[in-house]
């Protein structure tokens, strides 16, 4: 008996005696110590990063599971790339169940930290900022998991990226939280995904503050089942710096919520204001594709109670100062194409009463100089379809204490 | 004579000097057990090679070459196969030989001509019982040997072309990076298809090969390509050098475009097609093939560039192949304008 719970017990703790940490200090050879180390780590181990700069010329990478990348914090431990000369982003993780936290990304010619096919990953307390401010010579993406379940961002920063910021793509499982997005094209991009919850984060001085979007031709899509609350998006008036050819360089300067194409996105509690193209907008897919997959448009977005202004008073669309003098100098905060997949499947459904405008297109990938703009008319909202399961789980959370 | 039988030709040749000096007296055999498991520390454990230096390679190391090679910013490549005894290669079509566990895949990059040629780095693929393993090791100065450079390295020089870069040693992740399809790693290069008849049959001819498939030596010799219709040497050039990132389950997936030579769907290989994640990659184009517009494709746009960010491939390329972008202009520049 005391033999079988003996085995029991090394069963149990086979893991975490066999996890190591491994202490990286910055200067002489940090770089090359630092790949080895990510190379060399076992399942269960952790890298912890020395405060101080580190100066990187290459692109790190991460490939061994269940490994946590620990910095002595954002401010204090610094992977600096501004002299980098290789790969697509500062730092590459593609393993499972992974932890980034307390360190920050700086300058990284492509993006900056990018996760592909990389489940149940944790980025906490991380910082990727391009110092320049926002340039379009900056990378595309901050914080950049893709093709992943199980993503949580939280009290995580990015601020210069000249796509978005935080982006995630092509995943399900994904929290959003508590995190700071400032002066990025995008502030936060829910792209191709499902499940995923946005919340509690600070969205200020973007092009657009929040985006969530459905593209065609992609390997996954039918983006869907998102839930944006509680967020403060205020202050998006960043022209926008996006080099063009990018879908996001099509997102006018002053957006706050932006909804393009996906099933099922609910919109409440945040507070909006000061986005002067259009606090919320909920569209079509713009352009034309060819992909017989594809649902060009919004199904059921809701914009449910938020606290917002009184709209916007500086659109940035062609014939935009035409259009605020037709609504008396301020457009009502919500915007909506017009367009629906069919009569039963509503695009828009808000609180009545909540003051819109509709471009009254009649066809997808319309021009909107056939725009026949006037008042909202959308069916009122009412009980939230079950969101049970959505977001990050539980054992990604259970990482952060 | 292709130059798979002319290095094969020439293996044999200074082998049987070798053996003819009496410096040799029997080849030593390849270290089994260093494939099989393990980093060593050093490329000569393997016994890959009779002479490292001169790359004359050893018992049943056999040289072989690609139709259309992968581009490393002009290196000269030095490929050969391992098989342990009583092993063989099995065809599977046109795609990749299937390798037995104990093979090896090693290939030497190498820059400058005759005397002044410099070994920089080799890179060995392991096929162990869990897989496979790819391993970078580095040249030393004396060329006496290599190191394991599992972080990588850079290091100056000057391509064929008269450029100075600073060339990088990818470190083993990024080994993966290309060498990987839905996480597991594998060779790219040996496919049938990219690899000369006559080689093929040779191998098969001794046994080392079981059959010479059906769609062997499909791709075009890169070597007329001066000379030669620009369709299929553009569609050989991208899926080598472009398609083992840019394929369902490659590192580049999420970007919806592939490159693989059997792919057909237009839009799929990038015409008319709009950029996902490409950033200033795009170069404020809207697609990544514009039908008879090569100034206006993001492809070879990014395939122009060297700066972080926006060159493609984005690792294994400091300077820019002015004949790989050639074809692939000529190509972009033939298709019908839509």
């Amino acid at each position: 008996m005391k033999r079988l719970v003996l085995a029991a017990a090394l069963l149990c703790t086979a893991t975490p005696i066999a996890a190591e940490i491994h202490k990286i200090a910055p200067g002489d050879e940090a770089a090359t110590r630092l790949q080895e180390a990510l190379i060399l780590a076992a399942p269960g181990d952790e890298i912890v990063l020395g405060a101080g700069r580190f100066v990187l010329t290459d692109g790190l990478s991460l490939d061994v599971d269940g490994v946590t990348l620990r910095g002595a914090g954002p401010a204090l431990t610094i992977l600096d790339f501004t002299t980098q000369q290789g790969a697509g982003e500062g730092l590459l993780v593609t393993s499972d169940n992974v932890t980034l936290r307390d360190f920050a990304v700086e300058n990284p010619k492509g993006d900056g930290i990018k996760s592909k096919g990389a489940d149940n990953i944790v980025y906490y307390r991380v910082r990727v900022t391009w110092t320049g401010g926002p340039l379009a010579t900056n990378g595309a993406y901050g914080i950049y998991p893709v093709e992943s379940t199980g993503v949580l961002v939280s009290h995580s920063e990015v601020s210069g990226a000249s796509d978005a910021g935080i982006y995630v793509g092509q995943s399900s499982k994904i929290t959003v939280r508590n995190s700071i997005a400032t002066d990025n094209v995008a502030g936060i991009e829910i792209e191709n995904s499902r499940d995923a919850i946005v919340t509690q984060n600070y969205v200020t001085r973007n092009t657009g503050g929040i985006l969530v979007f459905d593209l065609p031709g992609l390997p996954v899509m039918g983006g869907g089942n998102v839930l944006i609350t509680n967020n403060l998006v205020a202050g998006n008036n960043t022209p926008n710096f996006a080099p063009p050819g990018n879908i996001v360089a099509g997102v006018p300067r002053g957006t706050g919520i932006m909804v393009m194409a996906n099933e099922q996105v609910w919109i409440e509690d945040n507070v909006v204001f000061d986005n002067p193209t259009a606090p919320f907008m909920v569209v079509s897919y713009t352009q034309a594709y060819d992909d017989a997959r594809y649902n060009p448009f919004p199904r059921e977005v809701v914009i449910a109670n938020n606290v917002v202004d009184a709209g916007a008073d500086d659109p940035e669309f062609p014939g935009g100062a035409a259009l605020l003098a037709a609504f008396g100098g301020m457009l009502p905060p919500i915007m909506w194409d017009g367009l629906q997949q069919d009569s039963q499947t509503p695009a828009l459904l808000t609180k009545p009463g909540t003051p819109g405008w509709s471009l009254n297109l009649s066809r997808q990938g319309q021009s909107l100089a056939e725009a026949q703009p006037g008042p909202l008319d959308v069916p009122a909202y009412g009980q939230p379809w079950a969101m049970d399961g959505i977001g990050a789980s539980a054992e990604l959370e259970a990482r952060l204490k | 004579m292709r130059q798979g039988i002319g290095l094969l030709a020439l293996a044999c040749a200074s082998f049987g000097a070798a053996l003819g000096h009496a410096t040799v007296i029997d080849a030593p055999a390849v270290n089994d057990t260093a494939i099989l498991a393990g980093m060593p520390r050093s490329l000569s454990e393997y016994g890959f090679f009779i002479d490292g230096a001169r790359q004359m390679p050893g018992e049943r190391v056999t040289p072989y070459a690609l139709n259309t090679p992968l581009w490393s910013d002009g290196a000269e490549k030095l490929r050969f196969i391992y098989l342990p005894e009583g092993t063989r290669l099995e065809a599977d079509g046109d795609g990749l030989l299937q390798f037995p566990v104990g093979a090896a895949i090693i290939k030497t990059f190498a820059f400058g001509e005759g005397a002044e040629r410099r070994l920089i780095e080799t890179r060995v693929l392991l096929h162990r019982a869990d897989g496979w393993t790819a391993l970078p090791y580095r040249w030393n100065a004396e060329q006496t040997d290599a190191t394991l450079a599992l972080a990588g390295g850079r290091i100056d020089l000057v391509t064929p072309a008269g450029e100075a870069i600073s060339y990088a040693i990818p470190n083993k992740n990024q080994c993966k990076a290309c060498h990987s399809k839905d996480g597991v790693v594998i060779p790219i290069g040996p496919k049938s298809r990219n690899l000369s008849a006559e080689w093929l049959g040779q191998m098969a001819q001794r046994g080392a090969l079981d059959t010479v498939p059906q769609g062997a030596d499909l791709m075009p010799e890169w070597n007329d390509h001066a000379a030669s219709p620009a369709a299929p040497l553009a569609r050989a050039y991208l899926d080598v050098n472009c398609a083992h990132c840019h394929q369902p389950g490659g590192g580049a997936s999420n970007s919806g475009l592939d490159l693989r030579w059997e792919q057909d769907s237009a839009h799929a290989i990038g015409i008319m097609k709009r950029p996902v994640a490409a950033g200033r990659g795009a170069g404020g184009h809207d697609f990544s093939i514009l039908p008879g517009a090569p100034d206006k494709s993001i492809l070879l746009y990014r395939m122009d560039s060297v700066e972080g960010g926006i060159a493609m491939p984005e690792i294994g390329k400091a300077s820019v192949d002015r004949e790989g972008s050639a074809v692939v202009r000529r190509w972009i520049m033939e298709m019908q304008q839509r």
